[in-house]
């Protein structure tokens, strides 16, 4: 069966959730390898996770260049392991830095190039959706091996048995003249809360919030739920709330099976990032509020009344 | 002198309906207004700002239709020098690969660029994806997703922000560089501004001017092609209720019957 290689999703060896869905994803078109790409260490951290998702190799790619320099060398141990293994796709996680590496290593096979894809069929196609969800679209690449972005949370990860055999990848020396040289990290601390575009249930809050202070409202339903804290752009830009954690366009998409809307308006391009939710609750004070158009549940109301109330309803059932 | 290229994309706009045309499954660009891309003008205020605490030059560059000069008039409006628009028929369709290779012969038209500064990710396609591309393409370092950027004599660094956090970046030049939309808020365009954009020189190229064979663009050169293309039946609005002092209750009433709670 042809290999399907898997770039990774790790900081340090603890692997994301999103590449026990790529190794999920890529046993659709064949035999999934995992590539890992890090500071030594990395992945004999990493091996049994991916062998819990079925990963029949592991590609170590490590040095401490890996970690120093920008995007490069992802792209550097993708394009030589894909040089020897001949695979049959490239998976890559639809982050920022993953559509990066996805796109420069299309470039340098020469391959067709598929964008943030939420599904990855037998017959080589991956299922698409543009426009905020508008649109579904089914694309293939015509020429070389397909690289993949896969959009985060998209398809449902699934245990299988691999035997995580590892195999020694020799990277090359990086050219300090064509990377960017990383001088410092600052990871988001996360805290307990589930990342944004992992997290099963989202509660967002808008320019209804008010205020910096207020988003606290926000924050305890979202941990009542045990939910992912999201932001509209307005109460970004009104300094409500960080800007990594905005939902629309130009922020996160995010498809949740709950999105709960607190004081957001529901502009299109609010909505071009959570329309694909499977669930849409949303309270507003205005009863014509254009998020009332896609809400399976909408309650016109405050929000300093409504999600309290439900923040209480929610700790009791939970117990 | 520093000499800046400045990508801008000339997309539809987001508040009017996006469609992809009936028979090729392109972008239909007729469809919507057109505009700049917002994240662009950003673009062209870092690349002015960079210029201001120096010397340097900043060339426009877009690849798109003949209506992109409207998008092209308003970076110079802002401030920049020139521009090289890319215009071709045979672009149309073209995937983002082809597209990149394009802009990289255009920043070549642009003689020994320093510097190259583009948007993170444009919002029609969300490819996010051509600045690190056209890096590859030309040799240069990326810094992306940049929210501060400071060049300083012959080096560059970047505060790159994305879902992992705060990257700090640095890189000699030339190199390509991305902001986002924290970076800066675009100046408006002046009255003299405008006046003086309309005596810019913009320089029309084709495909072929720039070398590239005609034979790597268009829908029919793509390394990828979208096969099937359906629009989604619209969400409809569900339940809604007016808050009678009972609003949290029934949202956590309907969510045990979804069995979400
Ligand atoms: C190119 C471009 C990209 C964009 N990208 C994004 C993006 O990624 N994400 C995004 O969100 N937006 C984006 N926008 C902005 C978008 O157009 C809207 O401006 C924004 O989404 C509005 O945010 P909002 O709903 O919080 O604010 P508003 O539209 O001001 O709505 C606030 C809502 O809160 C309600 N409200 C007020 N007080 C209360 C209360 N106490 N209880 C209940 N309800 C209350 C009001 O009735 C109102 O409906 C973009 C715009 C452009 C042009
Ligand atoms: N056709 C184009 N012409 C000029 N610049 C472009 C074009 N396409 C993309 N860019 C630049 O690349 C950035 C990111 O675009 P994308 O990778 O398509 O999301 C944009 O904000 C522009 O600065």
């Amino acid at each position: 069966m042809a290999e399907v290689l898997v770039l990774v999703d790790h900081v340090d060896g603890e692997v994301k959730k999103v590449t026990g869905e790529l190794l999920t994803a890529a046993r659709a078109l064949g035999e999934p390898s995992a590539v890992v790409v890090g500071a030594p260490g990395s992945a004999g951290k990493a091996k049994e996770t991916l062998a819990s998702y079925g990963a029949a190799k592991v590609y170590v790619a490590e040095s401490d260049e890996a970690t120093g320099y920008l995007v490069t060398p992802k792209v550097d141990a993708l394009a030589t392991v894909a040089g020897q293994a001949s695979p049959a796709a490239v998976l890559v996680a639809a982050t920022s830095e993953g559509k990066e590496v996805s796109g420069r290593l299309a470039a340098r096979l020469g391959s067709g190039w598929l964008v943030d894809a939420v599904g990855v069929n037998s017959d080589g196609t991956v299922d698409q959706s543009i426009f905020g969800g508008a649109f579904s679209v089914k694309s293939k690449a015509t020429r070389g091996v397909p690289v993949v972005s896969v959009r985060p949370g998209s398809v449902e990860a699934e245990q299988a048995e691999g035997a995580a055999a590892e195999e020694t990848v020799a990277l090359p020396a990086v050219d300090p003249a064509k990377s960017a040289k990383v001088t410092g990290v600052e990871p988001v601390v996360g805290g307990d809360r589930p990342e944004l575009t992992e997290a099963s249930i989202v509660v967002s809050g808008g320019r209804g919030v008010g205020s910096a202070e207020k988003f606290e409202t926000v924050e305890k339903l979202a941990d009542a739920l045990g939910a992912a804290v999201g932001a509209s752009r307005a109460a970004v830009d009104s300094g409500y709330y960080p800007a990594q954690f905005q939902v629309g366009q130009t922020g996160k998409t995010v498809s949740p099976q709950l999105y709960v809307a607190l004081g957001i308006s529901g502009a299109i391009q609010h909505r071009a990032g959570m329309q694909t939710s499977k669930t849409i609750v949303a309270v507003n004070k205005d009863p014509e509020a254009p998020i009332f158009e896609i809400a399976d549940f909408g309650v016109v109301g405050d929000l300093f009344d409504v999600a309290p109330q439900l923040t209480d309803e929610v700790a009791k059932r939970k117990g | 002198m520093t000499n800046i290229v400045v990508l801008v994309k000339q997309v539809p706009d987001t508040y009017s309906e996006r469609k992809l045309t009936e028979n090729d499954h392109t972008l239909d660009r007729e469809s919507a207004d057109a505009v700049i891309d917002e994240i662009n003008e950003r673009a062209v205020e870092e690349a002015l700002k960079i210029k201001e605490a120096g010397e340097g030059e900043v060339t426009v560059l877009c690849v798109g239709p003949d209506r992109a000069t409207d998008a092209i008039r308003k970076a110079l409006s802002m401030g920049a020098d020139k521009a090289i628009h890319v215009s071709d028929e045979s672009l149309h369709g073209s995937d983002l690969l082809s597209t990149a290779k394009v802009i990289a012969a255009g920043v070549g038209r642009a003689g020994e660029v320093d510097l190259v500064v583009a948007g993170n990710e444009a919002s029609d396609g969300r490819g996010g994806a051509v600045p690190a591309v056209l890096a590859e393409l030309l040799g240069m370092p990326q810094l992306t997703h940049a929210r501060e950027l400071t060049v300083d004599g012959g080096t560059v660094k970047a505060d790159r922000e994305t879902e992992d956090g705060i990257t700090h970046l640095e890189a000699n030049l030339p190199a390509v560089v991305s902001v986002t939309e924290k970076i800066n808020e675009p100046r408006y365009p002046s009255f003299k501004g405008i006046m003086a954009a309309k005596k810019k020189p913009v320089e029309t190229l084709t495909v072929a001017d720039l070398g590239v064979d005609a034979g790597e663009v268009g829908l029919a050169n793509a390394a990828s092609g979208v096969v099937e293309a359906a629009p989604k039946p619209p969400r409809a609005a569900g339940e809604r209720v007016t808050d009678e002092g009972d609003g949290g209750s029934k949202v956590a009433e309907y969510l045990v019957g979804q069995k979400l709670l």
